[in-house]
C-alpha cells in the first residue's frame, strides 16, 4: 500500500531498536480479552486499488442522477456560480494540508486570509467583529442565542417561524441542553413576523429574537428596524440570520443595529455537496468581543516591528477556559472560510451586487411568467422578495412535481416536507445559475402539468 | 520579508473584476423600497490576477503535512491520499444539492449508508448519526443523547467526570449540554485508577468522558474494570475518538464498554485539515441509545436508501441537512483502499513510529511515563526549562529547521509539555532527521541558548507577540 512508507528493513531496524521482536508486543498493554474481541470482531472487506476505488465511487456518484437535473431547489442552500479560482486557491497544498495555526510564525498565510475574511464579513454585514468560522448557520443560531443569554442572562429564547425550521430545529435541541426557554413567534399574512404577536410575547426575561431575512418562505422583512428598536427598549438582543449573497442590494444588519449575524456562508463560493462542509457566518459588535464563540484572528507585530498575525482572545475558547469557555467549538469550516474569502475578493463590490441583481431578476421573471401563464396559480405571500418564493396550486404538488421531474425539472421544495398540512405549496429558488430559457420551461412544463 | 498587502490594500476604486451576464430586466433598484435597499457595498475591487497573486504568496507563508514533517500530538496529521480528494470533487457530489428527492440521490445516501456499517464495524457501535461537524460537535450531540436518555428514564443526574488529562472540548461540551465537570486526577500511572474513580461516582454521576489511548497516548488498562464501575451506578461511558488511530484492529470502543463514541473522520479517517476545519465528528451508540439519535438516519429498505425521520425520541438536529457530506465520503474512500489489513497497518505502523521516537527522544527530554506508549507521547522540556529555555521557545527552534512544531502545553498535568504524533505516513528517515534536529537545539542550549530563545529565524516573520494582539484587539482591517 503506497501510504506507508515503511519497507521491511526499516521495520526490523526499529524494533531492533525497541527490543522487541514483533509489532504485536506494541500492543501488550491493551488488555487480551479486548484484543481477542477486536481480533474475532473487526472484520471489514479487503482493500480495493486506486482503479478498483475510482470506478466504484464514479459509479455511485453517477446514481445521484439529481446533478443533471434543471434545478430550483434552495431553502438554505444554493446553486451559485463559483469562480475556478476558489478552488484552485483553497486546493493549494500549504493551505489545504495545514491545520488551526497554533504555531503563527509558520502559518501567517492562514491566519492573514482569516483576518481578511473577518473583515470582509463585516464589510458584507456592516458588523464590528467577525469571528473565523462556526460549523453551518443552524447551529450559528444557536450559539448566538447562548452567547445572548451569556450577555444577559435571560432565559427566554424568541425565534420568528420565518426562520429554517431546521435551524429551529437545532436551536431547540441546543438551548435544550442549558435549560432555556424556547418560543416561537407566529409569521403575518403577508409572511413577515407578526409585530403585534412578538409585541406580546417581549417580557423581561426575553434574552434575544432571532429573524431571518429573506426569510425561509423567500420573503423580505420590511420592520427590521422597527423590530430591533423594540427590542433594545425591551434590553434584548437582536440576532439577524442572513442570505449573504442577498446583501449585495439589501440592507445591512448592521444598520438596523443587530446585535448579532449569523449566516449560510455557502453560496459565498462552496459547493452543494449533499449539505456540507457548509459555513457559519458568525458577526457582531465590539462591545460583546468577549463573549463571541469560536476563533478569532487578531493582528500584532514581531520582534522586529513588522506585521503579522495570531489568534487571539484564547483564553475564551476550550482549550484554556475548559467549562467556563464561550463554546466547545474546536475545529471548524476555516477552508470553507477561506473559499469565501477568495470569492468575496473575486466579485468584490460590482461583482456580488451583480449577482444579487441577478438572482433577483431570475426570480421575478419566473413569478411575472408564472403568474401569467397560469391562472390557477397563486403566491401564498404577496410580499417583497428576494430569490424565492412560495407559490399555490390548486391542487397537491405530489403529482405536478412527479410530472415536472419526468421533464428533468426540480420544481423548488414542496413544503409538505417540514409541514405536512401545506401540501399544495412549493419552495421555488432561483440563481444567476437559472437561465431564462430554464424559467420558461419550468412554466410551460407546470401549466401542462396542472392542466 | 516584506509584508504582504491586504487585499483593501491592494484594491482600487472602479477596478473591474468578474464577468456575470448583463440581460437584467428586473432591477431591485427599480422595485424595492429604498429603505431595505443598501446604499454602499464597502467590498475590494481587486482582478483576478492581483487576487490569484496575493493567495499564492500567502500560501507560500503557510506550513502544511505536503511540505514536511507535522508532528502536532493529538491532531494526526498524516498524508491523505490525494484520489479522495478527486473523487470527492466528483459533479455527482458537488452538485448534489440536500433536498434532491430521495431517489435523485441514491449514491449519496449509499455512502451515508454503507460507512456507517464500517464504522459499526472499526468501533463496536450499533448506530452512528453524521450530523456533527467536528469531534466537539459530536461530544455535545453524544452528550445530549445521554441527558435525554437519562431524563427517559427518569433520572436527574447532572455530573460529567473528566479526567485531569482530558481534551478541553469534554468539559466545554458538558457545560453545553447543560452538565456541571469533575476532575478525575491521573495515577502515577497518568492512567484513571479505578479506586480513585470509586470515590467520585455516584448517583449524580451522569457520565464518564475517557479518551483512550488517552491524551498522554497511553491505553486505559483497566478500562473494563472502569466500565465496571461507571455501568454499576447507572452513569454510561463516553469515548472521544481522536485517539483512534492508535488501535484500529486491536481495540474496539465498543468491546471495552462505551456507550458512546464520537469520531474525528478528518484525523483518523483522512482528510486535510484545511487550516482547522471542516472536519466530520459522527457519533456512534449502542443500541439501547438508538432512539435518540438526531434525526433523520439512513436506512435501506433493501430496494432504495432513505432518510428515516421516524425517531420519535430523538433529541433533534444537531445541525441543518445531514453533516459534513465530502468529508464523510473521504472517509469511506480511505477505508475502502485500506481495507482491513491497511487500518491495522495504519495503527502498527503509527504506534511503531511513536515508539521509536519516543525511545530515542528521551535521552534528550524527560519522559515523565516511560511506558510503551500508542500513537503519541508526551515528553517534557522541564531540564531544559531550568536552563532557561521554555517548551516555548523549543517549539518555535524547531520551525527554523523546516518541521512544524508539536502541541506544547497540553496535556495540562505535564510541566512543559512536548506532544508528539508522529503518524503512520512517516518514514524511519524524517523520524531519525527530527531527533538529530532535537539533539542539536539541545546543544545550541548549552552553547547558544540566545538562538533558542529569539526563535524563529528561518520563517516570514519573526516570533509574534501575542499579547500585544489580545490588548490592541484589532481584528479587522480599518
Amino acid at each position: 500500500m503506497p501510504y506507508f512508507p515503511h519497507t521491511s528493513k526499516e521495520i526490523k531496524e526499529m524494533l531492533d531498536f525497541l527490543g522487541i521482536k514483533s509489532i504485536e508486543e506494541l500492543f501488550e498493554d491493551i488488555p487480551k480479552s479486548i484484543r481477542e474481541k477486536a481480533r474475532k470482531n473487526f472484520k471489514l472487506p479487503e482493500a480495493l486499488s486506486e482503479i478498483e476505488i475510482y470506478k466504484k465511487i464514479e459509479e455511485i456518484s453517477n446514481k445521484n442522477t439529481g446533478k443533471d437535473y434543471i434545478s430550483f431547489l434552495g431553502g438554505g442552500a444554493y446553486y451559485h456560480y463559483i469562480p475556478p479560482v476558489v478552488k484552485h486557491i483553497i486546493s493549494y497544498p500549504t493551505f489545504y494540508t495545514s491545520y488551526t495555526p497554533y504555531q503563527a510564525e509558520i502559518s501567517q498565510g492562514f491566519l492573514q486570509a482569516m483576518f481578511e475574511y473577518q473583515s470582509l464579513i463585516c464589510e458584507l454585514t456592516g458588523m464590528e467583529v467577525a469571528n473565523s468560522s462556526l460549523y453551518e448557520a443552524g447551529s450559528g443560531i444557536a450559539e448566538a442565542s447562548l452567547m445572548a443569554h451569556r450577555i444577559n442572562g435571560r432565559k427566554e429564547i424568541l425565534i420568528s417561524k420565518g426562520v429554517h425550521p431546521e435551524y429551529r430545529e437545532v436551536l431547540k435541541t441546543y438551548i435544550n441542553g442549558m435549560k432555556l426557554n424556547y418560543k416561537e413567534i407566529s409569521l403575518d399574512e403577508k409572511g413577515e413576523t407578526d409585530l403585534n404577536i412578538l409585541k406580546e410575547s417581549l417580557s423581561n426575561e426575553t434574552s434575544c429574537l432571532i429573524i431571518q431575512s429573506p426569510n425561509f418562505f423567500g420573503v423580505i422583512e420590511t420592520k427590521l428596524k422597527e423590530i430591533s428598536e423594540l427590542l433594545h427598549q425591551n434590553n434584548s438582543l437582536f440576532i439577524c440570520s442572513v442570505y449573504p449573497i442577498s446583501l449585495g442590494i439589501l440592507k445591512p444588519p448592521g444598520e438596523y443595529k443587530a446585535d448579532i449575524v449569523v449566516g449560510e456562508g455557502q453560496c459565498l463560493g462552496s459547493p452543494l455537496n449533499f449539505g456540507g462542509p457548509y459555513l457559519g457566518i458568525f458577526a457582531t459588535k465590539r462591545e460583546f468581543i468577549r463573549q463571541i464563540p469560536g476563533r478569532l484572528v487578531g493582528e500584532t507585530k514581531d520582534l522586529e516591528g513588522k506585521r503579522g498575525y495570531v489568534l487571539t482572545l484564547q483564553t475564551r475558547e476550550q482549550h484554556i477556559k475548559r467549562s467556563r469557555a464561550t463554546s466547545n467549538i474546536c475545529t471548524n469550516e476555516a477552508l470553507t472560510a477561506l473559499a469565501t474569502t477568495v470569492y468575496l475578493s473575486l466579485l468584490g463590490k460590482k461583482g456580488l451586487r451583480k449577482v444579487a441583481e441577478l438572482c433577483y431578476d431570475r426570480a421575478h421573471y419566473a413569478k411575472k411568467r408564472l403568474l401569467e401563464s397560469i391562472n390557477t396559480l397563486e403566491l401564498t405571500y404577496p410580499s417583497y422578495f428576494f430569490n424565492e418564493f412560495v407559490i399555490k396550486l390548486n391542487k397537491p404538488v405530489k403529482t405536478v412535481y412527479q410530472a415536472l421531474k419526468d421533464k428533468k425539472i426540480l420544481a423548488g421544495i414542496p413544503l409538505e416536507k417540514f409541514f405536512p398540512e401545506r401540501d399544495k405549496e412549493l419552495l421555488l429558488a432561483f440563481t444567476e445559475m437559472n437561465t431564462k430559457e430554464e424559467i420558461d420551461y419550468l412554466v410551460k412544463s407546470m401549466k401542462e402539468a396542472l392542466e | 520579508m516584506k509584508e504582504i498587502p491586504l487585499l483593501s490594500e491592494i484594491s482600487e476604486e472602479g477596478r473591474e473584476t468578474i464577468s456575470l451576464p448583463n440581460d437584467i430586466e428586473f432591477s431591485p433598484y427599480k422595485e424595492l423600497p429604498k429603505e431595505l435597499l443598501r446604499e454602499n457595498l464597502p467590498l475590494p475591487q481587486i482582478s483576478e490576477v492581483e487576487i490569484v497573486r496575493h493567495f499564492t504568496n500567502l500560501s507560500l507563508r503557510n506550513f502544511g503535512v505536503d511540505l514536511g514533517f507535522y508532528p502536532l500530538g493529538s491532531c494526526t496529521m498524516k498524508y491523505n491520499p490525494k484520489i479522495n480528494e478527486d473523487l470527492a470533487n466528483l459533479p455527482g457530489f458537488t452538485k448534489l444539492h440536500p433536498y434532491t428527492p430521495e431517489d435523485l440521490s441514491q449514491g449519496a445516501l449509499q455512502i451515508i449508508y454503507e460507512l456507517e456499517k464500517l464504522l459499526c464495524n472499526i468501533t463496536g457501535m450499533d448506530r452512528f448519526t453524521f450530523q456533527p461537524s467536528a469531534g466537539a460537535h459530536g461530544e455535545l450531540t453524544g452528550l445530549l443523547i445521554i441527558k435525554a436518555y437519562l431524563k427517559d428514564k427518569g433520572e436527574n443526574r447532572n455530573t460529567v467526570l473528566v479526567p485531569d488529562s482530558a481534551h478541553g472540548t469534554n468539559p466545554a461540551s458538558a457545560a453545553m449540554a447543560g452538565f456541571k465537570t469533575l476532575e478525575i486526577p491521573s495515577d502515577e500511572r497518568g492512567l484513571v485508577d479505578p479506586n480513585i474513580l470509586k470515590n467520585y461516582v455516584n448517583e449524580d454521576t451522569a457520565v464518564l468522558m475517557l479518551t483512550n489511548p488517552n491524551t498522554l497516548g497511553l491505553f486505559e488498562k483497566d478500562i473494563e474494570k472502569i466500565a465496571d464501575i461507571i455501568h454499576q451506578k447507572g452513569a454510561l461511558l463516553y469515548y472521544d475518538g481522536a485517539n483512534l488511530n492508535g488501535i484500529m484492529g486491536y481495540a474496539r470502543p465498543g468491546d471495552m464498554g462505551f456507550d458512546v463514541i464520537h469520531l474525528n473522520l478528518h484525523k483518523t479517517f483522512s482528510t486535510p485539515h484545511g487550516g482547522g476545519g471542516p472536519g466530520a465528528g459522527p457519533v456512534g451508540v449502542k443500541s439501547f441509545l438508538t432512539p435518540y439519535l438526531p434525526k433523520p438516519v439512513v436506512d435501506f429498505n433493501g430496494e432504495k436508501y432513505y432518510l428515516n425521520f421516524n425517531i420519535p425520541k430523538s433529541i433533534g438536529r444537531v445541525r441543518s441537512f445531514y453533516g459534513n457530506f465530502s468529508v464523510i465520503l473521504k472517509a469511506y474512500i480511505y477505508i475502502r483502499l485500506m481495507g482491513e489489513e491497511g487500518l491495522k497497518k495504519t495503527t502498527e505502523m503509527a504506534v511503531l513510529n511513536a515508539n521509536y521516537l519516543k525511545e530515542k527522544l528521551k535521552a534528550i527530554f524527560y519522559l515523565p511515563y516511560p511506558t510503551l506508549c500508542k500513537h503519541e507521547f508526551v515528553l517534557s522540556c522541564k531540564k531544559q526549562k531550568e536552563k532557561g529555555v521554555k517548551t516555548i521557545d523549543i517549539a518555535k527552534r524547531i520551525l527554523d529547521f523546516g518541521i512544524h512544531a508539536p502541541t506544547i502545553y497540553f496535556p495540562l498535568i505535564v510541566e512543559e509539555a512536548l506532544m508528539i504524533e508522529p503518524t503512520e505516513t512517516e518514514t524511519k528517515y524524517t523520524l531519525d532527521n527530527f531527533v538529530s534536529i532535537l539533539e542539536e537545539i539541545n546543544k545550541e542550549i548549552e552553547e547558544n541558548i540566545e538562538i533558542i530563545k529569539t526563535a524563529p529565524h528561518n520563517t516570514p516573520i519573526k516570533r509574534l507577540d501575542e499579547t500585544l494582539a489580545a490588548k490592541n484587539l484589532k481584528v479587522k482591517w480599518e
